[in-house]
């Protein structure tokens, strides 16, 4: 936290003192938190990150928060596999999974909460709050359950009682709004004017997001502090995506890894694209959207950071892909069969984006490749239910013998 | 007092919508970022009046095409 100089608007430049508040006062831009970097260089050393905890807490100098006091349900620090099956299926020699489906809530959403809670605690808010459709909720509830606070979860009235199961279970007062999608959004940015609570991703949303920096701190040091030539990323506000870049950056800034060559791929799904299509447009204005696809957690149809993230895919020399929704599917059923891994259903869009990606060239075979898959399938595993197609069988040996012959082929 | 965003489509970029917007509602705007091009355009403000008023406000200039948006992006998240 000593590292921390101030908060700024990354339109005007105006600076303004470490507060809750996501917008800046004279030009409404969003505030990023401004460290100093000097004062890091003295403290900080890969020796240092590698002895500390196996969480995102091992990053604890270059976040906006004092770990002493961390809400710690052990976020991040999560297992970046080498692939094999998936690498082969598509001629990759250097292929990695970042598997941040295996956080304590199951999605990257804790690296994010963790960070946004620890702050709110700090600043002595006694609530937590946020509007979810799912891994959020579920990432809120936890750590404010860890954190002995209240939580408020605001869903859409039509959500799915196993979507909820996850967030519910750890004790949050939930407020079913009913109305359409439009209608969540502007109850929530009126409740967060009104009440004096930590909504995690409004007025603590620049703590917040810094969270997500850790997945470009691992990544390099799980390569052996080895900067990769490519990142695929989902997108939903595109906020995870600028981070991972500016954790890169960060890296290289402190002399911790080398130069960041590394071309950024964001990837969405076709029915909710909003980044993609002004990418391939051309613009940089990306144009809100309905979403309207089955990867409900990247459906953000105004995406915040959508601008930033055209910005990002422009100096890394990056792109932008969309994954055809009858794709979605199919990716987690190739990352599950090839790798092992059951993820949601934006794990499904990223697998789908980078055989696109492969397929159109841009990633080239001997390329060191990374993926992000950033949610846990069993939230959504309606999406795959096709696969279960069990060869009923009598109980008897004979049964399972001749079920073995003719249908099985053995 | 309300921060929102409003984007317009191409057919409308060329209507005074933000000036009827305080003609037909006890409404004060105070534009403070915008970028308008020929295709499209979106424009940050601010708007003072009563909440009853900036509610009938944000609802008549949607129900001509605006899209109103909170100023960070949407709030939910999955």
């Amino acid at each position: 936290m000593a590292n921390v100089v101030c908060l700024r608007c990354r339109e005007c430049k105006r600076e303004f003192p470490v507060e809750p508040g996501n917008v800046c006062d004279f030009c409404f831009g969003p505030l990023e938190v401004v460290y100093d970097y000097s004062a890091i260089k003295k403290i900080i050393s890969r020796e240092k990150i590698e002895a500390g905890p196996f969480n995102l807490w091992r990053y604890q100098d270059l976040l906006p928060v004092d770990a002493a006091n961390a809400i710690d349900i052990n976020a991040g620090f999560t297992p970046l596999i080498r692939s094999k099956g998936l690498a082969e299926y598509l001629g990759l020699k250097e292929l990695y999974i970042k598997n941040d489906s295996v956080n304590p809530s199951y999605s990257f959403k804790d690296r994010v909460v963790a960070v946004a809670s620890t702050k709110a605690i700090e600043f002595g808010f006694d609530t937590l709050a946020c509007a979810s459709t799912g891994n959020l909720a579920c990432s809120v509830a936890a750590h404010a359950a860890r954190a002995g606070v209240k939580s408020f979860v605001f869903i859409p009235h039509d959500l799915e009682k196993e979507k909820v199961v996850g967030a519910a279970v750890y004790g949050p007062t939930l407020i079913a709004v009913r109305g359409s999608y439009d209608d969540v959004n502007r109850v929530c940015s009126e409740v967060a004017d009104q009440h004096h609570w930590a909504f995690v991703n409004i007025n603590m949303r620049p703590f917040y997001s810094e969270g997500s920096k850790t997945l470009g701190y691992e990544v390099v040091e799980q390569l052996g502090w080895r900067i990769p030539d490519h990142a695929v990323v989902p997108a939903a506000s595109g906020s995870l995506f600028v981070k991972i870049w500016k954790g890169l950056h960060e890296l290289n800034q402190l002399d911790l890894a080398g130069d960041v060559k590394t071309k950024m791929h964001l990837v969405q799904a076709e029915g909710c694209s909003p980044i993609v299509q002004a990418y391939q447009s051309g613009v940089t204005h990306v144009k809100p959207t309905k979403p309207n696809t089955v990867a409900k957690s990247l459906g953000i149809g105004n995406p915040a950071d959508g601008f930033y993230s055209l910005q990002v895919m422009k100096n890394s020399k990056g792109s932008a892909v969309s994954a055809p929704e009858d794709e979605i599917a199919e990716g987690m059923k190739l990352l599950a069969q090839t790798e092992g891994i059951f993820t949601e259903t934006a794990g499904g869009v990223v697998i789908s984006g980078l055989r696109k990606l492969v397929r159109d060239g841009r990633i080239k075979p001997d390329d060191c490749t990374v993926v992000y898959i950033t949610g846990n399938g069993y939230k959504t595993h309606q999406v795959v239910e096709d696969v279960v197609n069990p060869i009923e069988i009598a109980p008897s040996i004979d049964a399972f013998e001749e079920a073995l012959a003719t249908r099985v082929g053995v | 007092m309300k921060k929102v965003k409003f984007t317009f489509p191409t057919d409308l970029i060329k209507e005074p919508l933000i000036y009827l917007l305080s003609q037909k509602f006890k409404l004060i705007t105070n534009i403070r970022r915008a970028d308008v091009r020929p295709d499209v355009g979106w424009v940050v403000l601010e708007i003072e009046g009563t909440d009853e008023e900036i509610e009938l406000g944000l609802d008549w200039i949607g129900s001509q095409g605006v899209r109103v948006d909170p100023v960070g992006g949407d709030i939910i998240e999955g």
